[in-house]
């Protein structure tokens, strides 16, 4: 296929809002056992701004996609059938239950606030940022589900590719988490960047298995069913016209052999291999500049991974585009 | 249940690119607007089309065959691009089985074209909406027009009459026959879109020729050569109609 930079910058910038958000409950929900230093309501109301940010950005980036963006609005009526119409919904939930949780957090309203006694400090905030959970989760499965359930993009008809998308964005937003908490809440840089490191890590291990599998795929079409003649030796001499189209345009990335390895190698080196070893420096000298960098590295290699999990879906309308003429 | 569909002839067509030209000209000129082109007679020359026709070369020198191969919505009785659609913009027509795009709902996301392994479906540049043969739904049923001419435009132009037109579904139509008793198959069944399109094979035209046939089994001596002349006085049939 050929990526669209408002569909790369979608994927990535969520990805990191809801890992973020996933960052921010983790630790309100330590906190709450004891088991990390709580923390003032600031941390989480600035933390669900930003969350959000993310969120509101890649969606405007992605309205960029679309020819029609007026009425955009249409495209929840067929949740029912299709995973692009469930993003459509969960994605404006996950941002309406992320302010919803930064505002209960800044009027500091717990349970108590309604009468119901519980005895544990943040009850409100515990449950409703459990729902935020929920759907952002399930916003993961559906962005990963929008290229998972066309069958025949072989190289993304994986469970991988939802497991990818969740591991990927969560891994950038602890690590965005980790940035975060050393202006808000030093204390707990430590453990977010350790988080951030075991997710990258198990990214890296999920990714990799999908590399892997994507590299000795082997695809069911080829221009014996296209066409539907039983020979091995068929090759197109037209394509029935000598411009391009959209045919041309749309499902091919144009770029060169080298290009696609080189970029394989460039994203796991900027997601996986800096950020991890960053983040641990960071761990051991308390540095915020590392942190930084390390998010700037793994945000930067998501832009190249996802170009690269574009790039590599083998289209099979491509075999009736192969010679111009 | 009716399914419309084509069912194309690649022992017949011979790549002339009539369809494509009568569909764009139809098409172009329909109520739902025009098919955008872009610098038709420049450089790089782009435009939205329905149908095309490719051609290609099967075999290795000598023995190749030229297999001139037109394609278009082939109006999938499960299409995959319907379900994927957001909007609902995309739908398959209950009553004969058409796939369309309501162009006032499609919001170009492209979504659909990325879930039709054929490559049937081509974004207008300039209307941002999702474009795909129609199969003519708006002159198949048109009354104005005289019966013989209620079929798609593709299938009026074509020159050697590779295009049939009719319901697959009717075991008795012309498709169905012609899918029957010529071998006709669906493009890319591994993926259980179902196509209605169906296409006839190349079939070679063949004779047979046997032993018997070279000899004449009525010449009993074995000898060839001129007849004997027909006896001028001769009494029965034979010696009258004997060659
Ligand atoms: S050929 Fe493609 S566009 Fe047409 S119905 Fe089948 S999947 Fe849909
Ligand atoms: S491009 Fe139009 S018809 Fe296709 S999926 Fe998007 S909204 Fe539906």
């Amino acid at each position: 296929m050929n990526p669209a930079f408002s569909v790369i910058f979608l994927t990535t910038l969520i990805g990191v809002g809801q890992g973020l958000f996933l960052a921010l409950y983790t630790g309100e929900s330590y906190a709450i056992v004891n088991v990390l230093p709580s923390q003032s309501q600031d941390f989480y109301v600035w933390g669900s701004v930003i969350s959000v940010a993310f969120l509101i950005v890649g969606l405007v980036a992605s309205i960029f996609h679309l020819g029609h963006p007026e009425r955009a609005w249409r495209s929840a009526a067929m949740w029912r059938t299709s995973w692009l119409s469930r993003e459509v919904i969960v994605l404006p939930t996950v941002i309406g239950a992320i302010t919803v949780y930064g505002l209960v957090h800044y009027m500091g309203w717990d349970l108590t606030t309604f009468g119901i006694k519980t005895g544990v400090d943040g009850d409100l905030t515990l449950i409703l940022g459990l729902g935020g959970v929920l759907v952002t989760f399930l916003l993961y499965l559906c962005t990963g589900m929008i290229y998972a359930c066309i069958k025949f993009l072989q190289e993304w008809a994986t469970p991988l590719t939802v497991i990818n998308y969740t591991l990927l964005g969560g891994a950038s937003g602890f690590t965005f988490a980790a940035v975060f908490s050393a202006y808000m809440a030093p204390s707990l840089v430590n453990f977010y960047a350790g988080w951030a490191i075991i997710i990258t890590l198990s990214a890296l291990v999920t990714r990799v298995a999908s590399l892997m599998r994507n590299a000795k795929i082997r695809h069911k079409s080829s221009l014996k069913t296209a066409i539907g003649v039983r020979d091995d030796r068929i090759k197109q001499t037209a394509m029935g016209f000598m411009g391009g189209s959209f045919n041309t345009r749309e499902y091919f990335h144009g770029m060169s052999i080298l290009f696609m390895k080189s970029i394989k190698w460039i994203f796991l080196v900027l997601v996986f291999l800096v950020p991890v070893i960053l983040l641990s420096f960071a761990i051991s000298q308390g540095s915020t500049n590392l942190l930084i960098a390390a998010f700037v590295s793994q945000y930067i290699g998501l832009i190249a991974e996802r170009w690269f999990f574009f790039a590599q879906a083998n289209h099979p309308q491509n075999l009736y585009y192969q010679t111009v003429g | 249940m009716t399914q419309l569909a084509l069912v194309i002839d690649l022992n017949v067509c011979v790549g002339c690119h009539a369809c494509v030209t009568s569909c764009k000209e139809w098409n172009t000129s329909g109520p739902a607007g025009f098919m955008s082109d872009d610098n038709p007679y420049d450089a790089d020359p782009t435009g939205t089309f329905f149908n095309r026709v490719q051609t290609y070369e099967v075999g290795e020198y000598p023995k190749t065959e030229t297999v001139h191969f037109p394609k278009s919505c082939l109006h999938c009785e499960d299409p995959p691009c319907v379900p994927v659609c957001p909007t609902g913009a995309s739908y398959k027509r209950e009553e004969d089985g058409i796939v369309l795009v309501d162009y006032d709902k499609c919001i170009g996301c492209k979504y659909c074209s990325w879930a039709c392994p054929y490559g049937a479906r081509e974004i207008d540049e300039h209307q941002k909406v999702m474009k795909k043969c129609t199969l003519c739904v708006d002159r198949i049923y048109d009354e104005t027009l005289p019966e013989a001419e209620r079929k798609p435009a593709c299938v009026l132009a074509c020159p050697t009459s590779a295009r049939l037109f009719g319901d697959v579904h009717d075991p008795d139509s012309v498709v169905s026959m012609a899918i029957k008793e010529e071998a006709g198959f669906q493009l890319m069944p591994e993926w259980g879109t179902k196509p209605s399109n169906h296409y006839l094979p190349r079939r070679k035209m063949k004779i047979r020729i046997h032993e018997d046939e070279l000899v004449r089994a009525d010449n009993p001596l074995k000898k060839e050569g001129e007849r004997p002349k027909v006896e001028d006085d001769g009494h029965t049939l034979d010696d009258v109609t004997s060659w």
